[in-house]
């Protein structure tokens, strides 16, 4: 399975470098949001440094919808869905590779978003590793839930339109316990354990549903 | 045919409790019971509004997923359990629609606003909206064993976040507000009749859910019938084809 | 040895429409079958059924020996589907999409060379896939398929876009499938080139096998015999 899983995240890493998706479409997409958001709520300096938890993990949530149509979408062209379902490979390895792929880009777009909400809203925290394990620990439940939604409605023509609708209210808790952690560490506050245990919780319980249900899933 | 009248007079019985432990729990609730000290006539909303919370989100939910597991463990699979799964998630939106409706006017009339960000109507909406994209997704035209496998698997996906999002919601509520009132469970002036009251209610909203589910049950089951016999008729249709083509 | 493919009255939907409404096929181990039929007939539809990719909404079913309404995820690797899409990643190259898909079936990397140059694509191995034609599509397809060498052959329309070169591949792998007796199903319109290559052909209508005749390979197995090659 984790064989199979290096194998397909290989596969669409390489894919995503050469067509550059990411670097090309979805940052300037997040940090437009970023100066949106700015519009609307600012110009105040010390009401943007509050709010800034929030836009960050917002725009998270909404890259997260893109990088998951995206990650359906490679096996979009020309039949290769069916291939790579009869290339023999295990459909959780499959999932576990697809997921792989997206967390390492949501990582490299959460770096950037957080570099970004630091120069534009002036959010600097005092104690980054709260925020670093956050950051990691979301973009690997962000990971497995946009493969998993991406999955479940790729068989449909209403994949654009359903994804966010299913996907969004499903990772409320991370957008929650993300906004509170960067909070806390914005302001110097104790360590939220208790949050970050919320995302390990819920990264730990969609990754261990993925393995289980993506036999199932394929075969939708 | 037996089997099938057993079936419609249990569902009958079901309905005449529900209907007379309801009809009960009005005539308590609005004329038996005192009002509250502090919030008035309003507080008879008690006894409504965290039964329903209670069908909507363990009942319903929990039903819908237990039958999607069922469905979808090889052994034990049945359309049975993805019509009972379907069933459970249109009442449990019913129900969800009606706790969030009846969590308002509670809120509207004790603190003037209609919406307050209590944990657990915060949880219901998020938990209508995962709801709602389950029967987006049961509206997809589809092969019926396609359609159910999908629905199934989204009511996992479903059903894993409901206690996470149970948890994250109530801690970020209780960082700025102490226990609200409107949590049933921490409600500190049942006593008495209205004890009594709470708990009939409770009895006549699962009641009522059952008999709401039974009845979609079987609208689901004749549907299928329905599209098997359809079925049958678009195959004799697809045969016939044959004798346009063999002349060629 | 059982039939390879052995299907009774297959029902197979898309929506509520049946593409297949009570097909009933056997299929020997080392048959070339070649599937005739008008577009819209369900040729398509029955290939991608013995690939396990659709499942059986009645009737039954068994291909290779797995029962298609119950297992078929385990069928998957053992069959090479050749479909109207050649299935390549557009932004890898010709060999690295090769490569995957043998890695993908735990084979050897060392077959990738082999089948590109069987196909006649070595000169193209590092192109990316968005650059060939058609044609050129189709044979990286084979290739692929060569190279994870499946125990069952299933092509749809394969001389679809290919040249006379192309063509020419396309015979001389039957030929060689029909010498390991490996079991091939093809579906064609072009029936004047394939059918002197192939054991049987039969003929398809409304989701339904209509008739069956001899094709020009002779069918060498008597009924019950088995292979002693």
């Amino acid at each position: 399975m984790f064989r199979d899983a290096l194998l397909v995240a290989k596969k669409d890493l390489r894919i995503e470098l050469r067509s550059r998706v990411l670097l090309g479409q979805v940052l300037p997409f997040a940090v437009a949001c970023l100066l949106l958001f700015a519009l609307a709520l600012g110009p105040d300096r010390d009401f943007l440094r509050r709010a800034a938890p929030g836009v960050l993990w917002i725009t998270m949530l909404f890259a997260a919808v893109l990088a998951a149509q995206r990650s359906a979408g490679v096996e979009d062209d020309d039949g290769a869905r069916d291939r790579l379902i009869l290339s023999g490979l295990d459909p959780a390895g499959i999932f576990l590779g697809k997921a792989l792929a997206v967390t390492l880009q949501l990582l490299a777009l959460a770096l950037v978003l957080t570099a970004g909400t630091i120069v534009l809203f002036g959010a600097t925290p005092s104690s980054w590793w709260p925020l670093a394990v956050a950051e990691i620990l979301a973009s690997l439940g962000l990971g497995f839930t946009s493969v998993l939604y991406g999955s479940l409605a790729e068989g449909t023509k209403l994949r654009e339109t359903l994804l966010p609708l299913l996907s969004l209210p499903t990772v409320a808790p991370i957008l929650i316990a993300g906004t509170k952690v960067y909070a806390a560490s914005l302001s110097g506050a104790g360590v939220p354990a208790a949050w970050l245990g919320l995302l390990a919780v819920f990264t730990l319980a969609y990754g261990a549903v993925g393995v289980l249900l993506s036999g199932a899933l394929q075969e939708t | 045919m037996e089997e099938q009248i057993a079936k419609r007079r249990w569902v009958s019985v079901v309905g005449i409790l529900a209907a007379i432990s309801l009809l009960g729990t009005v005539i308590m609730g609005l004329w038996v019971t005192p009002d509250d000290a502090v919030q008035g006539a309003v507080v008879r909303l008690v006894y409504i509004h965290p039964p329903m919370a209670w069908v909507a989100l363990y009942l319903a939910f929990g039903l819908s997923a237990v039958a999607s597991l069922l469905y979808l463990w090889p052994r034990t699979r049945n359309d049975r359990w993805d019509a009972l799964a379907a069933s459970a998630v249109e009442v449990g939106v019913v129900f969800n629609g009606l706790t969030l409706l009846t969590g308002a006017i509670w809120g509207r009339d004790t603190w003037g606003v209609w919406w307050t960000w209590d944990a657990r109507l915060t949880s219901t909406a998020i938990l209508l909206l995962l709801f709602l994209g389950y029967m987006a997704i049961r509206r997809i035209p589809a092969d019926p064993e396609i359609r159910a496998r999908r629905c199934a698997i989204m009511a996992i996906f479903a059903f894993v976040d409901v206690p996470i999002v149970h948890f994250s919601v109530l801690w970020w509520q209780t960082l700025h507000q102490s226990a609200t009132v409107l949590n049933a469970k921490l409600h500190p002036t049942i006593h008495g009749s209205m004890a009594w009251t709470l708990l009939l209610g409770f009895v006549a909203f699962t009641l009522l859910f059952v008999w709401m589910v039974a009845l979609r049950f079987a609208i689901e089951k004749r549907q299928a019938s329905q599209a098997r016999s359809e079925l049958d008729e678009a195959i004799r249709e697809r045969r016939a084809e044959t004798s346009e083509q063999s002349a060629s | 040895m059982g039939p390879v493919v052995d299907l009774h009255h297959a029902v197979v939907l898309a929506g509520r429409y049946p593409v297949l409404a009570g097909l009933d096929l056997q299929v020997q181990s080392g048959e070339i079958l070649l599937l005739e039929g008008e577009n819209g007939s369900g040729k398509t539809s029955l290939l991608r059924l013995l690939a396990g990719l659709l499942p059986l909404s009645d009737g039954s079913g068994s291909v290779l020996g797995f029962d298609l309404s119950k297992d078929r995820a385990s069928l998957h690797r053992c069959v090479g589907l050749i479909g109207h899409g050649a299935g390549l990643y557009d932004q890898l190259s010709v060999a690295e999409n090769v490569t995957f898909q043998v890695r993908a079936a735990h084979g050897d990397s060392a077959r990738v060379a082999s089948a590109l140059e069987r196909v006649g694509l070595s000169a193209k191995a590092d192109l990316p896939a968005w650059k060939l034609s058609a044609g050129q599509r189709r044979r990286c397809s084979l290739a692929i398929t060569i190279a994870r060498a499946p125990e069952l052959w299933l092509m749809d329309e394969p001389e679809a876009g290919l040249d006379e070169a192309g063509r020419r591949i396309l015979i001389s792998l039957l030929d060689e499938l029909a010498s390991l007796s490996i079991p091939v199903l093809l579906s064609s319109h072009d029936l004047a080139t394939l059918r002197p290559h192939v054991h049987r052909s039969v003929k398809l209508a409304g989701g339904i096998t209509i008739s069956t005749q001899p094709g020009g390979r002779p069918w060498l197995k008597a009924e019950g015999a088995t292979d002693v090659s």
